[in-house]
């Protein structure tokens, strides 16, 4: 038999044996090989790119946004003017019309405003916001009152828009609705050093406003941050619950195969049809009221549920069986089982799954437009059930308004919203690496 | 040459439904005894009429080719079969006079009675410490540290582990060695105090030196615990055990004294196979 065998391979020698026909195939082998590799570098490279394109623009666009012009202006805080006859009284000082203070400043310094139109522009330079400043500063310091001292006040946006697209070169401005004269005031003030650009905090510290140079994020990350919460202390437990009920407990049966059927298919609802459902029950049925965060929350709650509940199901199917059998081995019941053992086990893998879900609930804009989150507030929300909008509501709302200082802050806000979802999501990968760690 | 002759063996082929168990079944002094034991997997039969007295402070070895059943058997012992849906048992299972699969028997009870070491180490990826207070502490044996500590250390001397890991108590188990592994899997079953230890194949992943040393752990554990191992190695069998069971296709073939199963086999499929005709 042995003999045979080898007398036959000799015979064979003119047919290319095995490892001539292996080399033959090797380079084109290797040439495959490295255009695989190839594919995915570039999938990577386009990838990047595009990141980077979006970056850029958002950034390139909003980071002028975090400062603001103010200008410099002396004001007379004349108590005849105010009407405030007792400096002590808090009414008095709340109710005085410090927006006269404004213009008479105004027009102290540019006599040349004569006519009624002209003196309107004039005033039109200065934010209605700046009366709020002087309010402020005359409550603080009541010894101002009848004396003239120099404050910083907000520009319009207008003035805003122009000097920060100004630069050093006159002719770059951009002017839009600011007439010759206007323009040659403002050029004045840059003359003078008037004007000044200084760190935004009314962009991180008010609500929204009709007004950009007084728009403020503050409102919509509250927004967001409470309608996040009820998301979170709702979604995850009750996801989790589901799991543990689905992988551990229920018998395998035809109703739970038309539950999981289900469980699938949600999670490809589209997330408008979640908001007409919130409307219909919560609003609607329950007789919520609308645009506030316990709404909004309880509706991402219900579109992040098949996420959670299908990743943690996953997780917990990935716990080896020898852990549980080990710990049943040693008498341990079911209950124990999985508190022990499956669930710190598979909680890395359910808070994966779970941030992929609050992310996506974070950027949801539909299903909160259903139910009334889209509306105008301007007040800052102090719980979920204050009226709010959200962060990408707040950006579809400025990317609507015709301002031209609404477009920074536009992209200030998208800025905004990516470094909350990055903390978020950095917060989350945090904990999930010390869980890992302590198991 | 030797394939050839295995395929036309005609004591493999042959049908094994209607073979009675020789040997002596019966112990003087059963802890558990298993009567006419029959387990499905859905539809498929893997037990045939099985029935096995195990001694006090007896090793029994349970043998046979792969499928043959014995796995299956020794976790019905303790209703590790319990968590498959599609496996039915019937028949009696006896740990001393209470009913095993008795309907108001508790599970979380017998399994402390009658513990378990598998076939892969599986330690819980906690520390060497935690791995063997977990059984003490789900079944709530002590009630304060100094004790606990007592049956930690207890366990793990009784395990031949103490020695080796007494300085780093706290470090996680499953950065030990496959061998200590094993033997902080059986620290872990005895901090319990369980009556009788399961084993299946509780080497088949160690190298020769870590299964030597279980196997001296074996000898010194029959003192105070009743032992049924499954093992692929006859050998083993033959240095640990007492009785030896011989399994095939889902029948209990033949049990006797471990000697005498392998220096004189009764049955013809037992010598077939300890010979390494098949298997």
């Amino acid at each position: 038999m042995m003999k045979n065998e080898s007398n036959q391979n000799t015979h064979s020698a003119e047919k290319p044996s095995t490892i001539e026909l292996v080399n033959k195939n090797l380079t084109k082998r290797y040439r495959a090989e490295k255009r695989f590799k190839a594919y995915g570098v570039t999938a990577i490279l386009f990838g990047l790119a595009c990141l980077v394109i979006l970056f850029s623009d958002i950034i390139g666009k909003g980071h002028s946004a975090f400062l603001q012009t103010y200008v410099y202006l002396e004001v007379n805080y004349d108590a005849d003017a105010l009407e405030i006859t007792d400096v002590t009284d808090p009414q008095q000082l709340a109710m005085a019309d410090y927006s006269a203070l404004v213009k008479s400043a105004l027009r102290e310094q540019f006599t040349d405003a004569k006519s009624r139109k002209q003196r309107r522009n004039l005033y039109g330079l200065v934010s209605n916001g700046a009366s709020f400043t002087l309010r402020e500063s005359l409550e603080e310091n009541p010894a101002l009152l009848n004396q003239t001292t120099g404050v910083w006040v907000l520009a319009d946006d207008d003035i805003d828009t122009y000097y920060k697209s100004r630069g050093d070169n006159q002719a770059d401005a951009f002017i839009g609705r600011l007439n010759p004269q206007q323009v040659a005031w403002v050029e004045t003030w840059i003359g003078n050093q008037q004007l000044k650009k200084s760190f935004n905090t009314t962009f991180f510290t008010s609500g929204d406003s009709r007004e950009p140079e007084q728009a403020g994020i503050m409102g919509a990350m509250a927004g967001s941050l409470f309608t996040l919460l009820v998301t979170i202390a709702l979604s995850f437990p009750i996801g989790v619950a589901a799991a543990v009920y689905l992988e551990e407990y229920a018998p395998k049966n035809k109703l739970t195969d038309f539950i999981e059927v289900n469980i699938n298919n949600l999670a490809a609802v589209p997330s408008i049809i979640f908001g007409l459902l919130g409307l219909a029950i919560f609003i609607g049925y329950f007789e919520m009221h609308r645009s506030i965060p316990l709404v909004g929350g309880l509706v991402l709650s219900l579109m992040t549920l098949p996420t959670i509940i299908i990743s943690s199901r996953a997780a917990i199917k990935s716990v080896p069986p020898s852990i549980r059998d080990a710990a049943l081995g040693l008498g341990a019941s079911k209950m124990q089982v999985i508190l022990h053992h499956v669930l710190p086990l598979a909680m890395p893998g359910m808070l994966t799954g779970a941030i992929i879900g609050f992310a996506q609930a974070l950027g949801e804009t539909a299903p909160l437009l259903m139910i009334g989150m889209v509306a105008f507030i301007v007040d800052i929300p102090g719980g979920v059930s204050d009226p709010a909008t959200a962060l990408p509501v707040q950006i579809f709302l400025w990317s609507d308004s015709p301002e031209r200082a609404f477009v920074e802050r536009t992209s200030a806000a998208i800025m905004v919203l990516l470094a909350f979802l990055i903390t978020m999501n950095t917060a989350a990968i945090w904990l999930r690496k010390r869980l890992e760690r302590r198991w | 040459m030797k394939q050839v002759q295995k395929e036309n063996d005609p004591q493999i082929s042959q049908d094994v439904s209607n073979l009675e168990t020789v040997g002596n079944i019966f112990s003087d002094n059963a802890k558990m005894s298993m009567r006419n034991v029959n387990v499905f997997y859905g539809e498929k039969q893997a037990i045939h009429d099985v029935s096995l007295d195990i001694g006090k402070n007896e090793v029994v070895a349970m043998i046979g080719p792969s499928g043959c059943g014995k796995s299956t058997f020794l976790r019905c012992m303790n209703r590790m079969n319990d968590t498959i849906d599609t496996c039915r048992i019937e028949g009696d299972f006896k740990l001393e006079a209470s009913d095993i699969y008795h309907p108001k028997q508790d599970v979380v009870a017998l399994r402390a009675r009658v513990g378990i070491v598998f076939q892969k180490p599986n330690p819980f990826p906690k520390s060497i410490y935690d791995n063997v207070a977990y059984g003490p502490k789900v079944h709530g044996l002590v009630n304060n540290k100094t004790d606990l500590d007592e049956i930690v250390e207890v366990s793990l001397r009784k395990a031949g582990l103490w020695e080796e890991v007494k300085d780093r108590l706290t470090a996680p188990g499953t950065g030990l060695s496959g061998g200590q592994q094993q033997r902080l899997c059986i620290a872990r079953t005895i901090a319990v105090g369980p009556e009788v230890i399961l084993m299946d194949e509780p080497c088949s992943a160690l190298d020769p030196i870590a299964t030597a040393k279980i196997e001296e752990l074996m000898a010194e554990l029959s003192q105070n615990f009743t032992i049924a191992i499954v093992t692929h190695s006859m050998q083993q069998a033959a240095r640990v055990s007492d009785r030896t069971a011989y399994f095939h296709m889902g029948k209990l073939i033949e049990v006797n004294d471990t000697k005498r199963v392998f220096t004189n086999p009764e049955h013809e499929l037992t010598e077939a196979y300890i010979t390494g005709r098949f298997g």
